[in-house]
């Protein structure tokens, strides 16, 4: 890289918050997907002033910038794709300030989501969106892809919980948009901001609601021998008006490698669970649960597990939470999707992947919000194996396809970053796709910012199946 | 109208058919804006109608307004140009409801009611309970962002609209979101569209989340000798487990309005007597779940408030007389509309700020309406959204004065406090003379970008929106 603006950035930053050598970079050019783009520095800011200084140098050397919290993203959105600065958030960690009367909270990027939540547990309030990473995932992060998670069933996603931020422009303006009060005056400038994936400008500070925690929870492990059962239970929960806080389904497959790993209490031998949450008011949540239950039996479950306690009840939902770490310990490299179907749709979707698995070979794991339709298949592969690689993202591009034409949509909650790029026009025509290319470059016109995301490019679809892949083999060093 | 606009607009005839179109002036006079009259009504019936009109209005430099009901028409700024009223009321199918899923896709000249009506037919419902409901639409709802008291529990359109199809300025059919009920594929458009006053966007077709309607539901209301101590209820109720479908303050005024004329004629379920009083301030709560949590909530929600000094608790109605319940919450929901019937120089701030900035906020009301001699009410929501009516007696250039006083003031407080307050309703002819989209806020430049992406040659409504946009 620019020598010049290397040193730029050491000036800036302190040269303990700038990483250049191809041994540091390494560890900066992945994220929780199997996309890859290394930056040519890596660069933390400390504060706001540092995050505007840093992109006055990379318009002032047409050098790309990208933002990045921890790096868990799943669809390559905090990757360098064409190489640049890197700006990675974890030391702008502060909770800037905690309201409990108003329930508000102002944070900076780089705080973790989970952090939030517990130095605010004591005052009986969280930050609802909780995605699976929440222990490592950072709130600028949650911001930048509108993550989800398994209780934004109940609680709505990061959008539904974000008032208002303080953003450096890609041109360098700092602005603030929206307000700590609902109802900002004029357009929804936070409401497009957020999900934006990095490509609008680099938030320094957020606003977020906090939600009381609820009185009562109630976790149900319902246990079925057969997917359709528990799907249909799924169908009759919603007909029967019952809004659980999270209804997760693990098929046969996902329990049996948590279990191996997690020992969670999972049952190794069904087909399928589903990990539900009710909460509430304590009478409602034991009403609900009943109900729940009621409506489990009627469809075959063979067994209703409730927690007994907290404990029980963490265990139960760390098996969940470790589903994709659990899946690594059996794969070397596994393809997740992130596909969403209206709900109606679950039980004829999941006899289509099973078959879409036959088609290429593969056994396809389940682990997914069932409540809102999110579906998350799981195809292993091994990276060596090119031809066995292709056949995954073949299978997974087909599940996607399936879910498209169902009603759905090709992520729920991981994004489209990299990833799924290329798979924009099933969703978008030309034109529209224009339109959102018209707000990306009136907000960032150089284009310096997350470059070659979320839209696709104009490469043909085989020439980006070849693009480096993380593990595949052109990138394994020969041992 | 000048000439060049007196030919495209006789072209524009051919363009939606006869049936469809109308340069009568008296059928025009019902599509006036602020005094300014159009030239022609076009009455779409499909979304490449839509496109055809935007693109011609483009191309012979014809601003339009796009409208349903027409019921909020009045909010905002006059239009700097209006040649062609878009009424988009015979566009009103739904396109697709699916129960099972909790989704929907409708057209924007459905009427809300009506589709209600639909939905409660499935045990659900959609939670805009917002004012206007026997005339409003959806997509005048959803575009003239306007709210209800609901929101406590659901929140806004920003929290359940799952996507939209729309028209941009330059007669791109654009889209975002889908019809599932998460997603993150793209950028939300969609959310930039809603409370945009149809400025960025027509809008085609709304992906909407629907919800299990409330079963059995039981409200409270509290009387207090103070806006502090019915602040001090809510504040009690937001900090319990508790989980209210509506928490609303209102000022002793607002009796007076509930129990008028103006109100039987906008909402017609009678309202039992003895329920609001025109002395005390009031805080109502509603609550649903099984009988078992309704009492648990009305138990709580007593002691909070006589707590809080209640001079006076009750139930509106009962489940098995639930008159007083309905005519209350319509009441509450119609507030805007019995104001607006209650006197033709009727203006409207909405204010939003924190929560705990309520009392004050309220209390800089009563100073700034009392100092300049106006009646006045208030509906607060928990959530920090307050609705100040002010009432003056005559459309006269000395009112004019008061209010502009009045509300310039309220502006200047709601400032002090961090939040955002505007004047979405006022006579026409004070529009000028008044603030009305509040303080200027520092995020307008981006707000004017966006508006050159989508609209670049200002065909849609130009001039009614925030800073003039």
């Amino acid at each position: 890289m620019d020598a010049k603006l290397l040193s730029e950035l050491q000036r800036l930053l302190g040269a303990d918050n700038v990483l250049h050598k191809a041994e540091d970079l390494l560890l900066y050019e992945y994220d929780g997907s199997v996309e890859m783009g290394r930056p040519d520095c890596v660069v933390f800011p400390q504060n706001t002033e540092h995050v505007v200084g840093i992109v006055a140098l990379a318009n002032r050397f047409q050098t790309p910038l990208v933002g990045r919290g921890a790096g868990t993203g799943l669809s390559g959105g905090a990757l360098a794709r064409s190489g640049g600065i890197l700006t990675v958030f974890s030391r702008m960690n502060q909770i800037l300030q905690v309201d409990a009367r108003n329930q508000r909270a102002v944070v900076q990027p780089g705080v973790v989501n989970s952090d939030l939540s517990s130095a605010v547990a004591h005052l009986g309030l969280h930050f609802a969106p909780d995605p699976s990473s929440q222990k490592a995932c950072t709130i600028g992060g949650n911001v930048s892809e509108n993550s989800g998670g398994p209780h934004t069933l109940a609680y709505g996603v990061t959008t539904n919980h974000v008032l208002g931020m303080q953003i450096v422009l890609p041109t360098g303006e700092l602005i603030r948009i929206g307000n700590s009060a609902v109802d900002a005056t004029g357009y929804d400038l936070t409401g497009l901001f957020v999900g934006s994936e990095g490509t609008l400008g680099l938030v320094t500070e957020i606003t977020v609601k906090l939600t009381r925690l609820p009185e009562e929870t109630k976790t149900l492990l319902a246990i079925f021998d057969r997917v359709e059962d528990a799907t249909e239970t799924v169908a009759e929960l919603t007909a029967r008006g019952i809004t659980p806080a999270a209804c997760e389904m693990l098929d046969g497959w996902s329990l049996r490698a948590i279990e191996a790993y997690i020992h969670a209490g999972y049952p190794v031998d069904s087909a399928a669970v589903l990990l539900i949450d009710v909460d509430g008011l304590r009478e409602a949540a034991i009403a609900q649960a009943e109900q729940v239950g009621e409506v489990c039996g009627a469809h075959k479950a063979r067994e209703v597990r409730a927690a007994k306690d907290a404990k029980e009840r963490d265990l139960l939902w760390k098996g969940r939470k470790n589903a994709f770490a659990a899946v690594g310990r059996l794969s070397p490299c596994y393809y997740v999707q992130d596909g969403v179907i209206p709900r109606t749709k679950l039980p004829a979707t999941l006899r289509r992947i099973e078959e879409i698995g036959k088609k290429y070979g593969f056994e396809i794991g389940n682990i997914f919000h069932a409540g809102d339709g999110n579906l998350h298949p799981i195809v292993p592969f091994d990276p060596r194996d090119k031809e066995q690689f292709r056949r995954a993202v073949a299978a997974s591009d087909e599940i996607i396809e399936y879910c498209v034409a169902a009603g759905g949509t090709i992520t729920g909650e991981h994004g489209v970053g990299m990833e799924k790029d290329r798979l924009m026009p099933l969703m978008f025509s030309e034109a529209e796709l224009e339109l959102m290319k018209r707000v990306r470059n009136a907000f960032n016109p150089g284009g310096l910012l997350n470059p070659e995301k979320i839209f696709p490019s104009k490469k043909g679809c085989g020439e980006i199946h070849s693009r480096p892949i993380k593990g595949a083999p052109s990138e394994v060093p020969v041992a | 109208m000048n000439a060049p606009a007196a030919g495209a607009i006789s072209r524009l005839e051919g363009i939606a058919g006869s049936g469809a179109f109308s340069s009568d002036p008296e059928r025009l006079a019902a599509y006036a804006i602020d005094g300014v009259t159009p030239s022609g009504a076009v009455q779409v019936s499909s979304p490449e109608e839509i496109v055809e009109i935007v693109k011609f209005a483009a191309s012979e430099n014809l601003a339009i307004v796009v409208c349903g009901a027409r019921t909020k028409i009045g909010i905002g700024l006059p239009p700097r140009r209006y040649d062609i009223a878009l009424d988009v009321t015979r566009l009103s199918r739904i396109v697709a409801y699916d129960p099972g899923d909790l989704t929907l896709s409708v057209e924007p000249g459905v009427p809300l009611c009506h589709l209600q009506q639909k939905l409660n037919e499935h045990g659900q419902f959609l939670p805009l309970g917002a004012p206007f409901m026997t005339r409003a639409t959806v997509g005048g709802t959803i575009a003239s962002g306007v709210e209800g008291p609901l929101r406590q529990m659901y929140g806004t359109a920003r929290d359940f609209v799952l996507g939209m199809e729309f028209v941009t300025g330059d007669g791109v059919a654009g889209k975002s979101g889908g019809r599932v009920v998460k997603n993150v594929t793209g950028y939300d458009l969609h959310k930039l569209l809603i409370g945009s006053l149809g400025t960025l966007g027509i809008i085609a077709k709304i992906n909407l989340r629907t919800f299990p309607a409330p079963q059995i539901v039981r409200a409270f209301i509290a009387h207090f000798p103070t806006v502090e101590n019915a602040a001090a209820c809510r504040d009690r109720i937001a900090a319990s487990s508790l989980r209210p479908l509506t928490l609303d303050i209102l000022s002793p005024g607002v009796a007076e309005l509930f129990e008028s004329d103006a109100a039987a004629r906008v909402e017609a379920t009678p309202m039992p007597g003895g329920i609001f009083s025109r002395s005390a301030w009031m805080a109502s709560a509603g609550f649903t779940g099984n009988t078992a949590v309704l009492d648990r909530c009305e138990r709580e929600v007593r002691a909070m408030a006589e707590g809080a000094g209640a001079t006076h608790f009750a139930k509106l109605g009962t489940e098995d007389s639930p008159a007083g319940l309905a005519a209350a919450f319509g009441r509450k929901r119609e507030f805007i509309p019995i104001a607006l019937e209650s006197s033709p120089a009727c203006t409207i701030m909405k204010m939003s700020l924190l929560p705990e900035h309520l009392e004050r906020a309220i209390a800089a009301v009563k100073h700034a309406a009392e100092d300049h001699c106006l009646p006045w009410a208030a509906v607060a929501r928990g959530v920090g959204v307050i609705y100040v009516v002010l009432l003056p007696e005559a459309r006269d250039e000395k009112h004019m004065k008061c209010v502009a006083g009045a509300t310039n003031r309220i502006h200047e407080d709601c400032a002090r406090l961090g939040g955002n307050s505007t004047v979405p309703w006022c006579p026409s002819r004070w529009k000028s003379a008044l603030n009305i989209w509040g303080p200027e806020r520092a995020d307008l430049p981006l707000m004017r970008k966006l508006k050159s992406v989508f609209d670049p040659q200002e065909v849609l409504a130009p001039g009614r929106f925030v800073g003039g946009i």
